[in-house]
């Protein structure tokens, strides 16, 4: 079998889980936080902007026209996203990339609860609502025939039976 | 295919890659502030290009960094010297496998660079990188790799920057992933030292040209379809024979088409956005050939796809190719820069071997086993490791990783309710009546629709 480190398709990463998207369209482990963008159900124009920060678990909730949500510490909008990002990413990546300890029956939302008042991160929804609106971009990028000889590097990933 | 000539040791090969991993050990601990070790291994990469043209320049790299005073065009002399003993590992291995195979292949291309553009985004790419150099694997952190992230953005829209931004796109999503590299447990050096040196070779004006390009008139048999995808982009790549209208040889060649993608779009979903742009994916579906006319290729053997050259011809068995069109095909040489093991991807037939299912799955041909890579057959389609493992003959790609040869099942031919049946890979591509496939396909399509409503809302406001 080859060896983590002498393989050059050594396969870093697995690829998102498909999960519907109406209710929480973007969700990403970057930049040190867990963040994403979840669906107002009032008003189809309005998103709200949220995040866990790894580390200090430091939230932020807001919404793209940077109103505070009303919501408090962990609102919906931060439960919604967290359950979402352990569809795409399964709960020990996020667990992980969070720093959280999650013992086994636990959830990560139910380990977030347990830091009663979490500091706030103001500073991280401008960022993360820009992140969103790059990841929209990709729809708009045209397809092309060229040789793209760089994929040899990333083969699919197949979870192993 | 003589199995035997691939489990021999091909000579000078395990020096190579001696220097190449004393190399990568450099670069996980960074070039800032080398240590001891890491000094070494910079004499060994250096010692190991000494008698190439590079000597000079590499022993000047090596210096500069062990005294942690490099600059970009040093950590670029350090990247062509590792690229090019990974070359000539590639040379080496290609002609064992040509022996193997039988094949014969035609002369390298002359390298032709291409219209040097976008001066400014190649400079900012070899500036992140230079400073993930600086770095290392171990000090890496969110700010410094997130930096790659604009840089990204600004080269997607432009065909021509596509090798380099789709190659730091993947690269920089491991890197985010593993976050703060001071707490990884086990690093990729081969991989990333591998992606970072083809990134730099590719901030060089005019390294992702295309050897000198001609046009394709004939028919194009395909073999099969592989599956390439990281997070944000899709590629599918068309192993077929050509025979050319004019009666010279038939000859292998490729046909693919990649795009960027959201995350979110996986599994069988990544057809749908290929397909408009390879009616190939098509052909192969319905196991048909094409017939081309001017199609443009490179002398890599590289068709770069246009509808509106091709044609969808008569039924054409990728078994019945595979057994008798095959054998008499020759290949393409890889074009001087793009010479990495990772490149090689060798279509072969295989039939009459015994399979052993053990530790690994592997293929007994002639008392030489292969192992088979089962792990690069996508889940976007209906070939499964048990069908490999039930199988009687094979389609499949020869490649080389760590040390070994191995083979990727493209299609398999095995026995399904007491018939022959045949099943492949990229069965999909074209569209599929199969229940999971379809599936899947719905899924992606809701997925982006969702996306593309929230974009109207929020993008151009
Ligand atoms: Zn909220």
């Amino acid at each position: 079998m080859p060896a983590w480190e002498t393989t050059s398709a050594a396969r870093v990463l697995e690829p998102a889980r498909p999960r519907k998207l109406a209710k929480v369209p973007f969700v990403e482990l970057a930049d040190g936080r867990v963040q994403g963008v979840v669906s107002s159900g009032s008003d189809i124009a309005r998103v709200y902007v949220s995040s866990v920060a790894a580390g200090s678990f430091a939230v932020s909730c807001s919404t793209n026209n940077n109103r505070p949500c009303g919501g408090g510490g962990h609102c919906k909008h931060i439960s919604g996203m967290i359950q979402e990002a352990v569809l795409q990413y399964g709960q020990e990546r996020v667990a992980r990339y969070l720093r959280l300890e999650v013992p086994s029956g636990s959830s990560v939302m139910q380990e977030l609860y347990k830091v009663r008042t979490p500091a706030s991160d103001r500073a991280a929804a401008a960022s993360v609502f820009s992140r969103f609106l790059r990841h929209l971009a990709y729809l708009e990028l045209s397809a092309g025939t060229a040789p793209l000889p760089e994929m040899q590097w990333f083969p699919p990933v197949r979870a192993v039976a | 295919m003589r199995a035997d000539l691939l489990a021999d040791p091909v000579d000078g090969l395990d020096e190579a890659l001696a220097a190449v991993a004393a190399f990568d050990g450099v670069l996980a601990g960074g070039l800032l502030r080398p240590q001891a070790a890491h000094v070494a291994g910079l004499s060994a990469l250096a010692d190991a290009v000494a008698g190439s043209p590079l000597a000079a320049r590499v022993a000047e790299a090596a210096a500069k960094s062990a005294a942690g005073a490099a600059g970009e065009e040093h950590f670029l002399a350090l990247a062509a010297a590792r690229i090019a003993l990974l070359g000539s590992v590639h040379d080496a291995l290609t002609v064992r496998l040509d022996e193997a195979t039988g094949r014969v292949r035609a002369d390298a291309p002359v390298l032709a660079p291409a219209e040097p553009h976008a001066a400014n985004l190649l400079a900012a790419a070899r500036a992140w990188l230079s400073d993930l150099a600086r770095a290392g694997w171990q000090g890496i952190d969110h700010d410094l790799v997130s930096g790659a992230a604009q840089v990204v953005s600004a080269m997607l829209p432009d065909l021509g920057l596509r090798r380099l931004a789709v190659l730091l796109d993947g690269f920089a999503a491991e890197l985010g992933a593993s976050c703060p590299g001071a707490a990884l447990e086990r690093i990729p050096l081969r991989r990333w030292a591998d992606l970072w040196s083809r990134a730099m070779l590719l901030t060089q004006p005019g390294a992702a040209g295309f050897p000198a390009s001609g046009t394709a008139t004939g028919r194009l048999l395909p073999l099969g379809v592989e599956l390439n995808e990281h997070a944000t982009a899709v590629h599918a790549q068309v192993h077929a024979v050509f025979e050319p209208a004019d009666g010279s040889g038939a000859r292998l060649v490729r046909a693919g088409a990649a795009v960027p993608k959201p995350d979110t779009v996986v599994g069988a979903g990544v057809w749908q956005l290929l397909r408009p742009h390879l009616s190939l994916l098509g052909a192969v579906s319905e196991g048909r050939a094409m017939e081309l006319t001017g199609m443009p290729i490179t002398a890599e053997g590289d068709l770069v796809w246009n509808d509106g050259h091709a044609r969808l011809g008569e039924p054409a068995e990728p078994f019945a190719t595979a057994r008798v069109a095959l054998p008499v095909a020759s290949a393409a040489a890889t074009a001087p820069l793009d010479r990495h093991p990772v490149r090689i991807a060798e279509p072969v037939f295989l039939e009459g071997y015994t399979i052993s299912t053990g530790e690994a799955l592997t293929f007994t041909i002639a008392g030489f086993p292969i192992r088979v890579d089962t792990s690069r057959v996508p889940e976007a389609g209906p070939l499964t490791p048990e069908a490999v493992a039930a199988s009687s003959a094979c389609i499949g790609l020869v490649r080389w990783d760590d040390g070994e040869f191995t083979v990727q099942p493209l299609a398999v031919e095995t026995m399904v309710k007491k018939k022959v049946t045949a099943i492949h890979a990229g069965a999909w591509a074209g569209g599929t009546a199969d229940k999971q496939g379809v599936k899947a396909e719905k899924a992606a399509t809701e997925a982006v629709a969702v996306l593309r409503e929230r974009a109207g809302r929020l993008l151009r406001k």
